[in-house]
C-alpha cells in the first residue's frame, strides 16, 4: 500500500447521459417534436392508455409511438394495428431507457413530420426514473390496482415526473384506493406535479388530458 | 438491473483518469449516492467488482457516502431532512406544509480515487 497518491475526479456519475438528454431536447425542439416519456410499473395500462390518448387527440396533432420492452414486441404490434406510426426498441434486457437508446430510436422515424412521440418505457417504478431520456415531459402512470402507498414506496419516481395519471378509475368502486391521499403524497414530494384521473376503459378523463396535451404540444410547436 | 448500467459508468470515469494519469492500481473510490437510489453498497461492489476484472480497478474499493434526502417546503421554505426507508406522510416539521420540493438525494458522484 505505500505511495498511495490521491486523484481528484469529481464527476457526475449521469454527466454523460445528461448531456446526450439535453442533446436530444435541442434537436427536438428545433424540429419542434413534442417528446413524452411514458413510465409505470407493468400491468398499469401504458399500451391502453396511448391508444385511448391518440383517439382522443383525434389528429388535432401528428403522433408517432417508440415502444420499449425487454425483449417483447406485443405492445407495438398491438399500436401498429391500430394504424399508428410504431418502432419496437428492444432494450436487450436492460430495465430502462437511456437516452443512447432514445436517440436509436428517434433516428428510425421521421420525426419532422411529427408533433408529439410517445415513449413506452420499461415497466418498472425504479429504474426508468434515474435516466434523463431527452423528454420533453416525464409522464407517469399509477393505476388504481397498485395502490395509494406507490409515492411512499417509490419517491424518486414522483420528484421527476411532470405528469401523474392515476389510472383504471373505473376500479375505484371495488379498491379501497384513496385518491385524495394518492395526490397528497405525489404532491408532498413533487408539488409541480399535474395530476388527471383516467379510466382507458370507459374514456373517463381521456378528453380532459389528450385537450391538455394538444394544447401543450400546439404551445411547443409555436415557440 | 440498473446497478450494472451505473457501475458500467462509474469504471468507465475512472479508468478514463486513470489512463490519463498513468495508474497502474486503483485501490479505493469514494463516491457520494443520494439516499433516494435503491442501489444497495453491497451490489454495487459486487457488479463493479466483477466488470472490473483484468483492469487497473480490478481490486478497488467502493467507499459510498450516502448523501441524506433533504426536502423544502412550499409554505415556509424550511428544509428538512426525511428516511426514505421508513417512509411516512411527509409533512413539514416547522409549519405543518405538506407540499414540498427535493432539494438533495439524488446525487450520482464521484469525489476522488486512491491509486499506487
Amino acid at each position: 500500500m505505500e505511495n498511495v497518491r490521491l486523484i481528484e475526479i469529481k464527476e457526475d456519475i449521469m454527466s454523460d447521459n445528461k448531456v446526450h438528454a439535453d442533446e436530444i431536447r435541442a434537436d427536438l425542439k428545433q424540429k419542434k417534436t413534442y417528446l413524452i416519456n411514458l413510465m409505470s410499473s407493468p400491468g398499469a395500462g401504458k399500451t391502453t392508455f396511448i391508444l385511448k390518448t391518440i383517439e382522443a387527440i383525434n389528429k388535432r396533432i401528428k403522433v408517432g409511438v417508440i415502444e420499449a420492452d425487454i425483449d417483447s414486441k406485443v405492445d407495438a404490434e398491438k399500436i401498429a394495428a391500430a394504424g399508428i406510426d410504431a418502432i419496437q426498441l428492444r432494450t436487450g434486457g436492460f430495465c430502462h431507457l437511456d437516452a443512447n437508446m432514445v436517440a436509436k430510436g428517434l433516428e428510425a422515424m421521421d420525426i419532422s413530420a411529427l408533433d408529439l412521440i410517445i415513449i413506452e418505457n420499461v415497466g418498472n417504478l425504479v429504474c426508468p426514473a434515474e435516466f434523463d431520456t431527452g423528454a420533453t415531459k416525464n409522464v407517469m402512470i399509477l393505476s388504481v390496482p397498485e395502490g395509494d402507498d406507490k409515492p411512499l414506496k417509490y419517491p424518486l419516481m414522483f420528484t421527476v415526473s411532470d405528469v401523474m395519471i392515476i389510472h383504471k378509475t373505473d376500479y375505484l368502486t371495488v379498491s379501497d384506493f384513496n385518491v385524495d391521499l394518492a395526490k397528497e403524497r405525489a404532491l408532498s414530494l413533487n408539488p409541480k406535479i399535474r395530476i388527471f384521473e383516467i379510466s382507458s376503459k370507459t374514456g373517463d378523463g381521456s378528453q380532459e388530458f389528450a385537450d391538455w396535451l394538444v394544447k401543450d404540444v400546439q404551445k411547443n410547436i409555436q415557440q | 438491473m440498473h446497478e450494472l448500467a451505473i457501475t458500467e459508468q462509474i469504471l468507465n470515469v475512472v479508468l478514463n483518469h486513470a489512463k490519463r494519469s498513468n495508474v497502474k492500481k486503483i485501490v479505493s473510490i469514494s463516491l457520494r449516492i443520494g439516499e433516494v437510489s435503491d442501489l444497495e453498497d453491497e451490489w454495487i461492489q459486487h457488479y463493479f467488482s466483477y466488470l472490473a476484472k483484468k483492469s487497473p480497478a480490478a481490486k478497488a474499493k467502493l467507499k459510498i457516502e450516502r448523501v441524506p434526502v433533504v426536502m423544502s417546503c412550499n409554505e415556509c421554505e424550511h428544509r428538512f431532512q426525511i428516511d426514505v426507508k421508513e417512509m411516512k406522510e411527509i409533512q413539514c416539521p416547522k409549519c405543518g406544509g405538506k407540499k414540498h420540493s427535493l432539494v438533495s438525494g439524488k446525487e450520482y458522484y464521484i469525489e476522488n480515487m486512491e491509486v499506487n
